[in-house]
């Protein structure tokens, strides 16, 4: 029974690496079979968000309501930096995820302080708080944002101008953040975070200080949406108030539960899909995409809560049971 | 006559904005609260019901001529059955999961009803006239009181009061409360529980379809009003805690007044005071100002 049981799990170890470099293969091969380098690029950044996101809610239980903020906020401070003050494209990056890990920091200081449903509410206040003060500030540019961010040399060697260049430059660094999230969630830090997830109660009488966990998890989630903030900038070459506006908050907890919450690859398929989706229709249905994707919302929480990845799993276990 | 180097009139008149804002913080955080009791469900989409009540007076007075009284009475009444339909068809299947799905859920109805709302009557404001018998404006002497304003205050206030008595005071409020303890033990005593969640959830929606038509002649009408007011309603419902019904009401109230104090004092930090009062009141008591200590 035991050697049965090693050589399934070996079994699906395997499957997921093959799926997970044909996934690969197909991301390099994109720009080159026709794929429009910059929607890749734009769709990869939501992804690195979605995966942010999942790192706080699917695998911590922390439902974050604001995380545009901090994806904004990151945006904004790469795009001023680089813009105004000429810094190089990797310290803008690294600014605005600094940035983003330091609001991160403050906003989750106070909103660890209440659980579950309020910690949603106390989420999206203070990220509302944070976008009036992007809205009023005078140095992002208020309803027009800043536009024209020059993208710049890579460490003053490679030019960024080219949209394939840059489009790997991307790529790799979310097949870092991908790796990253899966070395956190296996490492023993990210089995107490699973812990409080299922029982906080638990962990806290089995000596666990969940508070510093849930802080850390929230750091280390906020400093990832702030990246993917800071690269889609990049990317784009523009950011603005959408950027921070709670509409995106909620984009982002749809496109990780449309893919499958608590699970690696969900959230960015969610990403690739809504923003798929997005592109699609903008032009064919004008402002109905919002009806739209309420709509996949809804349907995704009554009847669809595994999501893409979760139903597959699910589905793989019952056949592995038979 | 000046307070702190700013005109009395003007000072009163923030005051009194504040007062009417803080009016429909009060009713809302007051159905939000009644809501999350008994559904354990944090109702996005009440911003949305207001919203829709707003509507529901413009459309009725443009397009079949009907006046601002009984658009008091049919707003509520339509937005309800909405609500009631949608507890029927959707919140029912979310009672016995994680509560952060409800708020997913009515997130989801209200994007839909904001981009349909869009849809038809466009971004842009639509204006809606303040009625005949409460135009114009009493002078009280030390300052002109607006009536449409007074009544607001008034109108809102009594409705809250009201709201407080029948769950505070009544037969029918006890079931509520009992319900919202230990709904199986109700059901026990014979009382249709499933029934008394549908119409509170409904009456929650139709108080905040009565906000929305106690605030069209005061604001601009349009399709985003609804979610804007209510992350500042959820900020108040956090400082209040949603335990007390009387903590809503009074919370309300207060963080508007102060709210209209901060447009006096320093204007550009009035759009974010009510979140930053929500972190202090989060750093020193986390439950709330009227929570019960967990």
């Amino acid at each position: 029974m035991q050697t049965q049981q090693t050589t399934l799990t070996h079994k699906n170890h395997q499957q997921a690496l093959l799926g997970l470099s044909i996934c690969l293969a197909l991301l390099i091969a994109a720009p080159f079979i026709g794929i429009y380098p910059i929607f890749m690029m734009k769709a990869l950044c939501y992804a690195m968000f979605a995966m942010a996101f999942n790192l706080l809610m699917g695998f911590t239980g922390l439902l974050s309501f604001g995380h545009a903020a901090f994806f904004g906020a990151a945006g904004y401070t790469t795009g001023l930096l680089i813009r105004s003050f000429g810094w190089s494209p990797e310290m803008g990056v690294l600014a605005g995820t600094a940035i983003a890990s330091l609001c991160g920091l403050g906003v989750g200081l106070i909103a660890i302080r209440r659980q579950g449903i309020y910690f949603a509410m106390v989420t999206l206040a203070m990220a509302q708080m944070f976008y009036f003060v992007f809205l009023q500030a005078p140095f992002t540019g208020g309803e027009d944002g800043l536009q024209g961010v020059p993208r710049g040399e890579l460490l003053g060697l490679i030019s960024l101008e080219n949209d394939l260049s840059l489009y790997f430059v991307v790529l790799a660094v979310f097949v870092a953040v991908f790796m990253f999230v899966i070395r956190i969630v296996h490492s023993p830090y990210g089995q107490v975070l699973k812990a409080i997830r299922e029982n906080e109660s638990r962990a806290i009488s089995l000596g666990y200080n969940v508070n510093q966990y849930k802080l850390m998890a929230f750091v280390l989630s906020t400093a990832i949406a702030g990246l993917a903030g800071s690269m889609k900038t990049l990317a784009l070459g523009f950011v603005t108030l959408n950027d921070a506006h709670w509409s995106l908050s909620g984009e982002v907890i749809l496109m990780t539960l449309l893919g499958g919450l608590g699970t690696f690859t969900g959230p960015a398929l969610g990403a690739f899909t809504i923003i798929g989706l997005q592109n699609f229709l903008a032009d064919q249905v004008g402002s109905w995409i919002n009806v739209i994707i309420g709509v996949i919302f809804v349907i995704c929480v009554v009847a669809f809560r595994r999501g893409f990845i979760g139903e597959l799993k699910h589905w793989m276990t019952l056949r592995n049971k038979t | 006559m000046e307070i702190f180097g700013i005109p009395i009139q003007a000072f009163l008149g923030q005051l009194l904005l504040g007062l009417v804002n803080g009016s429909f913080y009060a009713m809302l955080s007051l159905g939000l609260a009644v809501i999350f009791g008994l559904l354990g469900i944090v109702n996005f989409a009440h911003g949305a019901f207001y919203m829709m009540g707003a509507y529901v007076a413009f459309v009725a007075l443009d397009v079949f001529g009907l006046n601002y009284w009984m658009v008091l009475l049919i707003a509520p009444l339509l937005v309800g059955i909405v609500g009631v339909v949608l507890e029927r068809t959707l919140l029912k299947h979310l009672y016995k999961i994680d509560p952060i799905y409800g708020l997913l859920l009515t997130f989801g109805l209200a994007l839909i009803a904001e981009g349909m709302f869009r849809e038809f009557f466009g971004v842009s404001g639509q204006s809606y006239p303040v009625p005949d018998l409460l135009q114009g404006a009493t002078n009280l002497g030390f300052m002109v009181l607006p009536n449409y304003r007074a009544w607001v205050v008034f109108a809102s206030l009594s409705v809250c009061l009201s709201t407080w008595f029948v769950i505070e005071r009544t037969r029918l409020g006890s079931y509520l409360r009992a319900g919202t303890e230990n709904p199986q033990l109700v059901q026990a005593f014979g009382i249709n529980v499933p029934m008394m969640v549908m119409l509170t959830y409904g009456a929650g929606c139709g108080l905040a379809a009565l906000a929305g038509v106690l605030a069209a002649p005061v604001i601009q009408i349009n399709p985003l009003m609804g979610s804007n007011l209510i992350i500042v309603v959820f900020a108040v419902v956090v400082i209040g805690g949603m335990g007390s019904i009387m903590g809503a009401i009074i919370t309300g109230v207060a963080l508007g007044l102060i709210e209209g104090l901060t447009k006096v004092f320093y204007p550009e930090a009035s759009n974010i005071v009510v979140f930053v009062i929500m972190a202090i009141v989060l750093l020193i008591r986390p439950v709330g100002l009227f929570g019960k200590e967990a």
